[in-house]
């Protein structure tokens, strides 16, 4: 457990690490794709806090397999590198169809802290998953508030 | 742009000319306050519905027992501080009387009379109740000092003529309900979380050129002033989310979608996160009701 919590803090700083970088050799379709692909892991992270979100909600019953799986994805993705689709140069000052404000490229950036908490509490999660529906409901609020902790400072809310 | 600030310069000094009689500076008397007995638990959850910390934490902090001020709300007319609220009482509001407190968060008037800007949303804590504020200000008490001095705000002639803001709350600042039919229970304490307490009107409604809510497009989703971007529209039939869907979003800030909620609603569900589950589904009830015929 701890041993992986620093792996994740460790890729998390790694990712800003290689955000700091400038890179002029980045065309305009890599940049594209880097979006894309950024855009479609966060959609991974919506997908399976799907599941464990219609089991607070009870709209389905609780099933710790399930619920385990749902937790587990999400602590994997959490720890997944992503340096190479934070692409400098791909804010939404810079670019179109992107709501990442340059603030997660800008000097004393705290996103690879956010990227960490979000690691804890998927961490968290997984054991909370695994245990019973009233642990599960009460790791939501953490969950989704390490989510909300990176969208607050640096994702723009739609137009 | 410069036409709406001459128009603003001229509809301002007029207002200050001939307004200074008629909007003098409302206080809540001690009468009001008297006969509720203080009680700082409670408080502290009237302290998250009504949102303080999110405006007079420290730029970035999370501590919402810490009170220095120093955030920034950039608007068009200019760019204004929170000031230090702690209970320090040379930096912070520790020497102020319960009658002080209560007149500034209810009325938006100093100590000394003067009009506050409306930033501080007293248009909308004008509806909220006065035993509320006494609970409220008991758990203020409760805080820690703190001796950051409070920020100048950065704000140019004429809209830094605070006895102008008479003629804007004459104007803009109404104690009386937006939604007045016939409500349940639960829709009322729902009204009583988003139209006063929680204040959602003042980043959801959208503003006219002089910066008041137009209530008839009540939460219909409005520009964030001095950013890219809106805050939603959260009439129902816009929304088109369950009861239960507000309730989860007001405590996760996660979607429907599960998604998660960004910006400055953040800061909401930080406070909204700690309300009962009863408040909740109150303010999901009064939510349906809006925009629904
Ligand atoms: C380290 C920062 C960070 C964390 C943590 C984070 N996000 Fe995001 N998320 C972003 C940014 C930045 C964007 C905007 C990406 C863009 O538009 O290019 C975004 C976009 C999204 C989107 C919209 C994707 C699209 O198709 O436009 C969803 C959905 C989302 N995030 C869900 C989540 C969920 C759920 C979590 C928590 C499990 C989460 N995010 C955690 C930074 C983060
Ligand atoms: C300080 C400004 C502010 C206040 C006050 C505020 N909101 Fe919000 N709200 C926002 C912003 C900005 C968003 C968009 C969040 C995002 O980017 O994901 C939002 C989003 C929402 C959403 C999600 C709607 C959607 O379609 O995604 C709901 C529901 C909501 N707010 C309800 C409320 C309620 C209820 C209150 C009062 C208790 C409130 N808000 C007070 C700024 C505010
Ligand atoms: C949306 C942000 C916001 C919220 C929410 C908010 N305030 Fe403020 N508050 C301000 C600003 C800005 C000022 C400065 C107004 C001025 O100088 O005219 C202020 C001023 C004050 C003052 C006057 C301080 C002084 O030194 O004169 C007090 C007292 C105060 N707020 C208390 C509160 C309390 C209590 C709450 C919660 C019930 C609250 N505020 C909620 C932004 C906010």
């Amino acid at each position: 457990m701890r041993k992986s919590l620093i792996a994740g803090l460790a890729i998390a700083g790694v990712a800003v690490g290689a955000i700091a970088y400038a890179d002029n050799h980045v065309s305009d379709a890599q940049k594209e794709a880097a979006v894309k692909a950024r855009k479609a892991h966060m959609t991974l992270y919506a997908f399976n806090l799907g599941t464990l979100g219609a089991m607070a909600k009870e709209e389905m019953p609780y099933d710790a397999a399930a619920a385990t799986a749902a937790a587990d994805a999400i602590a994997a993705l959490a720890q997944l590198p992503q340096s190479g689709y934070w692409l400098p140069g791909t804010d939404n000052q810079s670019m179109e169809k992107t709501r990442a404000l340059p603030a997660i490229w800008a000097d004393g950036s705290d996103v690879g802290t956010k990227a960490g908490d979000l690691v804890k509490a998927a961490m968290e999660m997984q054991t909370a998953a695994a245990m019973d529906l009233d642990s599960l409901k009460a790791a939501m609020g953490p969950l989704g508030a390490s989510c909300g902790g990176c969208h607050k400072s640096f994702r723009q809310p739609d137009e | 742009m410069k036409r709406i600030i001459l128009i603003l310069f001229i509809v301002g000094c007029v207002v200050a000319t001939i307004g200074l009689v008629i909007t003098r500076p409302q206080r809540v008397s001690a009468e009001t306050l008297a006969g509720f007995t203080p009680d700082a638990d409670r408080g502290k959850l009237v302290y998250a519905a009504m949102g303080c910390a999110s405006c007079h934490m420290a730029p970035g902090s999370d501590d919402q027992t810490r009170l220095p001020g120093g955030k920034a709300f950039l608007t068009d007319f200019g760019t204004f501080y929170a000031p230090n609220i702690s209970s320090d009482p040379e930096h912070g509001i520790g020497d102020w009387t319960d009658e002080q407190i209560a007149t500034a968060v209810l009325r938006g008037t100093s100590p000394d009379n003067q009009h506050y800007f409306p930033v501080f949303p007293y248009g909308s804590y004008v509806r909220a109740n006065p035993s509320d504020v006494v609970d409220l200000i008991a758990h203020l008490r409760t805080l820690e000092p703190d001796q950051t001095p409070s920020r100048a705000h950065d704000v140019g002639f004429p809209f830094n003529i605070r006895a102008s803001l008479g003629g804007w709350k004459l104007l803009f600042t109404d104690p009386d309900w937006i939604v007045t039919q016939d409500l349940t229970e639960q829709e009322e304490r729902g009204r009583l979380l988003v139209e006063a307490m929680g204040h959602c009107g003042e980043c959801h409604t959208p503003r006219n050129i002089f910066g008041g809510m137009k209530t008839d497009e009540w939460l219909a989703g409005a520009a964030i002033p001095g950013k890219k971007g809106r805050t939603p529209d959260l009439r129902a039939p816009s929304l088109e989310w369950s009861a239960a869907d507000i309730v989860a979003y007001l405590k996760t800030g996660l979607t429907p979608e599960y998604d998660s909620a960004g910006g400055e609603m953040v800061d909401v569900i930080a406070n909204t996160s700690q309300l009962p589950d009863s408040d909740l589904s109150a303010i999901a009830a009064y939510l349906l009701l809006i925009g629904a015929s």
